[in-house]
């Protein structure tokens, strides 16, 4: 019985589940360091600063996440015979940091001017004022749109199969191959656990946007529903 | 007494815009000066030079006896000493009154957490508001976001203070409890230099009034004399203009 099978497997399974969420982590902590410095360049930088950016963005955005892995994956053997899963990590970070680049952006070209002035008047300098002032205001803006890449990439991460990742998919895809069938039932399964880990990543935050949530930065009538509990 | 501000020809364009025209003027310690004047004729402009969140095109002005034009000064360090109140509040929105009087103090000057605490409530307490410490600028009426932003200028201790149209973005009830927090500052002999509409607040604190148009100083004397006896007709014209549009009687300028 399939059921008996996926019983036994679970922990190979669980193992694969380990793995996607490593891999969405580091290419998410790739992203967001990289995205930040991206959107700064963009947003505060010089002529060139600004235009080295954009032009980053530009092909991140604009290749299939299938091209930049295997672009990163084959296209550096012989340079540098890169891990499959630190090619996923590294193609699929990059591509993030290009898509986060710009929900930091506009979340910090929504901040009002007045605001970097107002720490200007009171003597900090620019750096102090992006700390400080705009950057607290704009992840509290960049949320909701960050869970949307958190999303996709989250299910982005089954394209590392295409490199040889041992993730959730490839392992089912095994489970498939030595029990001759059973294909429906498995890769449901998988869906399943995706649809899970995407809904409970989301929960997370949700919760931490109520958490730093201020009058003034609600999302979601956030205080209206804590006020009832 | 000592020389706090002086601005020496002050010119300033935007494009093909002349916006100020050779500005000069003083301020000395414990002096309030009112600049009134009608929109457009670069008062914002002015006060927005003294502390280069506008680039002045030319002219120098000194704080104390540093010049702040000079291209070799350090800004930042320049601007603890000139508090600037905004027409807008400008209060930083994710913190609370009590933290956006404190940040000054405590990221800028390096003020111990607690000092800068202390100072913080001591200038809340100052602006009467020292109950709304933990409230959020987003809870605040207009007239106590503005006497927030007043309090945090105030806690970098500054030489001078300068106010861009404090009262002019608030509800008529609102904008007294400003008025009367800058008046009280003026008999803390607090250093001012304030554009503002409000022409009986005007009378009552300044010590100066000048009155600007097309980027030039027009007239500039005690306010008794502006009032009742201006030598410019444009003066004239302006002051009239404004009694007209508040219904003020004669009498009552008195």
């Amino acid at each position: 019985m399939i059921y008996q099978i996926l019983l036994e497997e679970l922990p190979y399974l669980l193992q694969g589940v380990l793995i996607i969420i490593e891999l969405l982590v580091l290419l998410l902590l790739l992203g967001l360091i990289v995205g930040i410095a991206l959107s700064a360049m963009e947003v505060y930088g010089n002529f060139f600063l600004r235009q080295s950016a954009r032009a980053f963005i530009r092909i991140f955005r604009g290749v299939p996440a299938t091209v930049l892995l295997f672009l990163v994956y084959y296209g550096m053997s012989g340079l540098y015979d890169i891990p499959s899963f630190a090619a996923a990590v590294l193609a699929l970070g990059l591509r993030s940091a290009a898509y986060q680049s710009q929900i930091f952006r506009g979340a910090i070209e929504s901040i009002p001017s007045g605001q970097m002035k107002a720490a200007h008047a009171i003597g900090m300098n620019k750096i102090q004022g992006v700390l400080f002032i705009i950057l607290p205001q704009a992840v509290r803006l960049s949320i909701g749109p960050w869970s949307n890449e958190f999303s996709s990439e989250l299910k982005a991460t089954s394209l590392a199969y295409l490199v040889g990742v041992v993730e959730l998919l490839r392992r089912g895809k095994y489970i498939v191959s030595y029990t001759y069938g059973n294909a429906l039932v498995v890769f449901v399964f998988c869906g399943v656990i995706y649809f899970i880990l995407t809904r409970l990543g989301n929960n997370l935050l949700y919760k931490f946007e109520i958490r730093i949530s201020v009058p003034g930065f609600e999302r979601r009538n956030v205080r209206e529903s804590t006020i009832k509990g | 007494m000592g020389t706090v501000l002086k601005i020496e020809n002050l010119h300033k364009s935007f494009g093909d815009l002349k916006v100020l025209n050779g500005v000069s003027l003083e301020l000395k310690r414990g002096e309030t000066k009112v600049i009134i004047g009608p929109s457009g004729t670069g008062k914002s402009t002015l006060l927005g030079c003294v502390n280069r969140l506008i680039e002045p095109d030319q002219g120098i002005i000194w704080v104390s006896d540093e010049e702040i034009t000079s291209k070799t000064i350090d800004l930042n360090k320049v601007r603890t000493e000139i508090g600037f109140v905004f027409q807008d509040f400008n209060l930083f929105t994710h913190l609370t009154a009590l933290e956006n009087v404190k940040i000054g103090p405590q990221k800028v000057r390096k003020l111990h957490k607690q000092e800068a605490h202390d100072l913080a409530l001591e200038e809340l307490k100052r602006v009467g508001l020292s109950d709304k410490a933990n409230a959020y600028p987003a809870e605040l009426s207009g007239g106590q976001k503005q006497r927030v932003s007043i309090a945090r200028a105030l806690a970098m201790n500054p030489k001078v203070m300068l106010f861009d149209e404090p009262t002019s973005a608030l509800d008529p009830e609102l904008i007294g409890e400003v008025l009367e927090v800058m008046i009280s500052l003026a008999k803390e002999d607090m250093t001012m230099l304030i554009v503002t509409h409000e022409m009986g607040f005007a009378r009552v604190v300044s010590d100066e009034i000048i009155f600007m148009e097309h980027g030039n100083i027009v007239e500039e004397g005690p306010p008794s004399q502006l009032f009742n006896n201006a030598q410019h007709s444009r003066t004239k014209e302006f002051l009239h203009k404004l009694t007209e549009l508040y219904g003020e009687k004669k009498e009552d300028a008195q």
